[in-house]
């Protein structure tokens, strides 16, 4: 018995060794970092806690925390209603339903970076097939490019939670005179609960990470009111050469998507009270 | 009701497939008519993608197949069929990864491989985005592994094979699904990769297909080559797309129960 132990724990070792190396260690790493002033050439120098004070005065961080968090609410408000709508539209078996899925779903085999470049072309007044007529809106494309290429995705998701609800339930329901909308409020949402909870909890940490889609089609502009809290970043790290900075935004991002998790978890946990 | 359905289905399915459709079509499109030119000036632009940079795309997606799969297995088959010391916390703590999305930690991912002698590497790039296919692909092994029935393996006990005999003669077919959903995972996603390798590779020379790509829209500082960049997009999306169609049913499955069981 013994030895099946350790030639259990053998086989894990790969595994315990990257997850340790390149998960664990830059977790702990990023924290250290935060409190050092800590320039991409040269020698790191203990500063705490003057990268986080500095979060405050940091005008362009602040203008981007609330971009960002602007467009996390308008994409879940937006990518939830649709995505719950093409899962409604083929969540039965009928003809035609599989060639549906199949092309709400495609779009995700497209990478984001190449889809970002499409949409770029796409909405372009150069070769674009819909003329938008000058500058265009830059949230918005950013917001059609997202819609396009996550709702099959999330109606993927949405689509399992549905098909667990029984028949019977909503058969009874029926039988009792329940209107469609009753159906959809007092049922289907309800059971629901737990698969909308994970929906939004991606969608929500997607959004707040968002990065390739504003750093190919807008550069973060016109004049930085695109610019998303992982731009800010990354010009952080890598254009002011300032890594202690940048480590301090993201321990503080890591803290609140941690808060969307444990949120997520709690939501998940209530359905069996 | 039945054709309001296919009305708004047909209508739609248009609407999704559109996008994808006009960038094949753009990407042909020419002053004079069609033809190839959009995928030539790709190759040629002063800022555009290089052979070496597709080279350089396929040793990252082959590495990161490569090692998500013998990572994946040995810890499948560990997670799955043995008791050890720390399973669980090793466990949980590759399931915690889905938790830190990787933006947040590439910054001391970077200082790290710098001081690994892995900076502006492709080994190192592979390495990174292995670990980050780990919580889904362990857990769709170990699932694998644990719907093999016990029987199977304990004949090829009593037959006198090792535990390692075992995995490769008696184990690894049966959990062939499972291996052919979490490498097509690997291969999408470190094929599309851009975050990771923008941070990762600093000279052009190690760019991978993406970045190159890419680069040809942000290095630009006056007019964008738009027909260009779409070839750009169909270039990378194709093997996407082949892919996807030869394999569309096991996808599309280990995707919602990868998602859903967690």
């Amino acid at each position: 018995m013994r030895r099946r132990a350790v030639s259990g724990a053998l086989y894990a070792t790969p595994a315990a060794l990257l997850v340790g190396l390149f998960f664990v260690v830059p977790l702990l790493l990023v924290a250290w970092m935060s409190l050092h002033r800590w320039p991409l050439l040269g020698k790191p120098r203990f500063n705490a806690p003057a990268n986080y004070t500095a979060i405050g005065d940091n005008a362009l961080l602040r203008d981007a925390a609330w971009f960002t968090v602007q467009y996390t609410v308008l994409i879940t408000v937006l990518l939830l209603a649709i995505a719950f709508g093409l899962a409604l539209l083929v969540q039965n078996r009928r003809p035609g339903v599989g060639f549906f899925r199949t092309a709400f779903f495609l779009p995700m085999a497209v990478g984001f970076a190449s889809a970002s470049l499409l949409f770029l072309g796409l909405l372009s007044d150069e070769i674009g097939p819909v003329p938008s007529g000058g500058d265009s809106p830059a949230l918005g494309s950013a917001v059609l490019l997202v819609l396009w290429r996550f709702a099959g995705f999330n109606m993927l998701i949405l689509l399992t939670g549905l098909q667990a609800i029984p028949l019977d339930v909503y058969e009874a329901a029926r039988i009792d005179g329940a209107t469609r909308w009753q159906l959809f409020g007092r049922i289907t949402v309800p059971l629901m609960r737990p698969t909308i909870a994970l929906v939004l909890t991606m969608m929500i940490t997607g959004s707040l990470l968002a990065f390739d889609q504003f750093w190919i089609l807008t550069r973060g502009g016109p004049d930085n009111s695109t610019t998303s809290l992982v731009m800010v970043i990354y010009r952080e790290a890598f254009v002011r050469l300032d890594l202690g900075s940048a480590a301090g935004i993201s321990v503080v991002l890591l803290v609140l998507l941690a808060v969307v998790s444990s949120v997520q978890l709690a939501v998940l946990r209530r359905r069996s009270a | 009701m039945r054709t309001s359905y296919y009305f708004t289905g047909t209508a739609l399915a248009i609407l999704f497939l559109f996008p994808l459709v006009w960038s094949g079509w753009a990407s042909v499109r020419t002053d004079t008519g069609f033809g190839l030119e959009n995928y030539a000036r790709l190759f040629s632009s002063a800022n555009g993608i290089r052979p070496v940079h597709v080279l350089n795309s396929v040793i990252v997606s082959a590495l990161t197949v490569a090692g998500t799969l013998v990572v994946s297995t040995f810890a499948g088959y560990a997670f799955g069929r043995f008791r050890f010391p720390g399973r669980n916390l090793l466990f949980l703590l590759t399931l915690a990864i889905l938790m830190v999305p990787y933006a947040t930690i590439l910054i001391a991912l970077y200082v790290l491989l710098g001081w690994l002698g892995l900076e502006d590497s492709l080994i190192g790039l592979s390495l990174v985005l292995i670990v980050f296919q780990l919580p889904f692909s362990v857990f769709m092994m170990r699932n694998s592994f644990e719907a093999v029935p016990i029987e199977l393996e304990e004949s090829a006990r009593v037959d006198g094979c090792s535990s390692f005999g075992t995995l490769v003669r008696i184990m690894l077919p049966a959990v062939r699904p499972g291996l052919v959903t979490v490498g097509l995972f690997a291969f999408l996603s470190s094929w599309s990769e851009f975050f990771a390798p923008l941070i990762l590779l600093n000279s052009t020379s190690k760019f991978t297909a993406i970045v190159a790509v890419v680069n040809m829209r942000t290095a630009s500082h006056g007019s964008i080559d738009y027909a260009a960049l779409e070839a750009g997009v169909v270039f990378m999306a194709v093997p996407c797309l082949v892919l996807f169609a030869f394999m569309q049913r096991s996808y599309v499955r280990g995707f919602t129960s990868g998602a859903l069981k967690g």
